[in-house]
């Protein structure tokens, strides 16, 4: 049975088509994995493996783990929120409808931090992640489930949300691929809005073919969000071999100090293996990205405040303290149904945007986000990507950022830039270092950024990189192989 | 930098009720991250055009044809105290 997990999404779906594996036990061999999942990585996991016959379309007979974030009609999604525990929606968002229609089905959803608001999947209400590499350490969040299960062993590929990060950091502190695709390339029509003007949905697979494949099925423009536009021409499975010609931008302002040092080597290792394919690396500069964690931290809890108004047990969800007026009721059903991290942000966000501070914040915030934009179109048009390091760290520890919302916030550092200038960009799985405490070696997740719709070019000089990191191919899957062995990667 | 009194200010208009150490957490918490939020303050950025949206669009429509949308009793399924085919609340104004 393990014969069949092995297989990459590309190859399985390319298999099933040729009716040399049947769909039906394929879905049923993910659906035992999924079972036995020791991470919390799920919170819902369907309860037929269903009839799967051979499902036509080029994701047909695969099963998909879809974050909690995205709703779907006929099962339950809380956004990791006591808020929403036994909400049923009316409808299924248009990203898992496309998936659905290409013959993906869902196999579960995955776990969060709640309304999509973390680095470490701490904030769940329904508990933390532990990451696949070493379950005494954090998979990253937001979609932490997501990027466990498919790192763990239990999903063969899963759709996540990234606002500020939230599908690389998580990508690279599990050892996976992980794609933000640019701001409007994929309907947000059903996924629990966060911030809406960054939101984006996108793939979580064990390899960048299988990010192709699963963002060729979801891009499109959709009539239910107006601001989704689709990816002119599609997206194709890359082949690229090399990367002679291209040039690859490292940010001049990059705090290589703020990185630990096994992050870095794996960094700096990386670069002389672009080289090694004909890539050229040379240094650009993003003067305003220093200002990217302020930029976005008002920015992104003031849309939330605004967003999560809705919450006020009035027509889903839950209630608490009707027996009194309704200002009452509104408060308690708020008070208990949030988390402390969602209320932190609901109140940052409700200051910033309070009379007489709009501007100071609001305001002088998206003025540094078109900087920001303005400094990546400015690289574009010297080099082809952008990259950094995708996280400064490893996998922390669960519980050591805790207590200092500010630490947490930091650790977004490399990917909160990206997501303000609504650019597309990945995490590929780049090689192994300790952290810095010391213990047994964590996968590095390497970030490359494309301008915007430029995500078939992004996907092919991810491709060529893959190939010569081998990560995909050395690494071992932790989870199968017991806690805490891990062999020895590239 | 923020104080106990606006701490609850913006707790009510967030419909938040907030326990004293809570109040007192999130004074502490809030003016850390205002702290790192603040160094934006200081850049001049006269006469820059702020970013609400990143993907230029203008003026999307769609024709404007009925179509179906979400029959009541499922738009109520969800609801906390649905009640002849309407949401339920408390009086806004209760005398307890």
């Amino acid at each position: 049975m393990a014969g069949v997990l092995d297989l990459s999404v590309a190859e399985a779906a390319a298999r099933i088509a040729a009716t040399e594996l049947s769909a039906a036990e394929y879905f049923a061999a993910w659906h035992e994995a999924a079972l036995g999942d020791e991470l919390n990585a799920y919170l819902f996991q369907v309860d037929h493996p269903a009839a799967q016959q051979a499902i036509d379309g080029p994701l047909g007979g695969i099963p998909v783990a879809v974050k909690d974030i995205f709703t779907t009609a006929g099962s339950p999604t809380t956004a990791g929120s006591r808020i929403l525990e036994g909400y049923q929606p009316p409808y299924t968002a248009t990203a898992v409808r496309r998936l659905d229609a290409a013959g993906a089905r869902v196999l579960g959803k995955t776990n969060m931090d709640e309304f999509a608001m973390g680095s470490s999947n701490e904030n769940s209400a329904y508990g933390p992640v532990l990451n696949p590499w070493d379950r005494g350490r954090v998979p990253g969040g937001s979609s932490g489930g997501s990027a466990a299960a498919v790192a763990g062993g239990l999903a063969p590929c899963a759709l996540g949300t990234d606002t500020g990060g939230s599908i690389r950091q998580p990508a690279s502190l599990c050892g996976i691929v992980g794609l933000k695709p640019t701001y409007g390339a994929i309907s947000r029509y059903g996924m629990i809005a966060f911030a809406s003007s960054l939101d984006q949905c996108g793939p979580l697979t064990r390899d960048v073919t299988d990010a192709a494949l699963l963002l060729a099925a979801l891009e499109g423009r959709d009539s239910c969000d107006s601001t989704s536009v689709g990816i002119e021409g599609g997206i194709v499975a890359p082949s690229r071999e090399d990367l002679s010609g291209l040039r690859f931008g490292v940010p001049r302002e990059l705090a290589r100090d703020a990185v630990d040092a096994g992050v870095r080597e794996v960094f700096e290792a990386t670069l002389k293996r672009i080289e090694g394919l004909g890539g050229e690396i040379t240094e650009v500069g993003l003067p305003n990205a220093e200002h990217g964690i302020s930029a976005y931290y008002v920015i992104a809890p003031a849309e939330a405040s605004s967003n999560l108004a809705r919450y006020d047990g009035v027509r889903y969800g839950m209630r608490a303290g009707g027996d009194g007026d309704l200002l009452e009721m509104y408060e308690t059903t708020r008070s208990q149904g949030f988390g402390d991290e969602v209320k932190r942000r609901i109140m940052l966000g409700t200051y910033a945007l309070s009379s007489g501070y709009y501007d100071a914040y609001y305001g002088q915030a998206q003025k540094v986000r078109t900087r920001i934009a303005e400094d990546f179109r400015a690289a574009f048009a010297e080099v082809d990507f952008v990259v950094t390091p995708t996280s400064p760290s490893v996998a922390f520890g669960l519980g050591e950022k805790t207590d200092d919302p500010l630490a947490m916030y930091l650790n977004d550092f490399f990917t909160v830039p990206m997501s303000l200038a609504g650019i597309p960009a990945i995490s590929l799985p780049a090689g192994l270092a300790a952290p810095e405490g010391g213990g047994p070696q964590l996968p590095v997740g390497f970030q490359i950024a494309a301008p915007a719709f430029a995500e078939q070019k992004l996907l092919e000089a991810s491709f060529a990189l893959e190939q010569a990191v081998g990560f995909a191919a050395s690494a071992p899957v932790p989870y199968l192989m017991g806690n805490g062995e891990v062999g020895a990667g590239d | 930098m923020i104080d106990r009194e606006q701490v609850l200010h913006v707790a009510r208009l967030a419909r938040l009720r907030l326990s004293d150490q809570e109040v007192e957490k999130m004074a502490g918490e809030l003016s850390g991250i205002l702290e790192h939020v603040d160094r934006i303050g200081s850049l001049d950025l006269e006469g820059v055009e702020p970013t609400s949206h990143v993907v230029a669009l203008e003026n999307v429509w769609r024709a404007d044809e009925p179509r179906p949308s979400l029959p009541q009793a499922v738009a109520l399924a969800n609801a906390p105290e649905p009640q002849d085919g309407a949401f339920r609340v408390p009086s806004p104004q209760a005398d307890a």
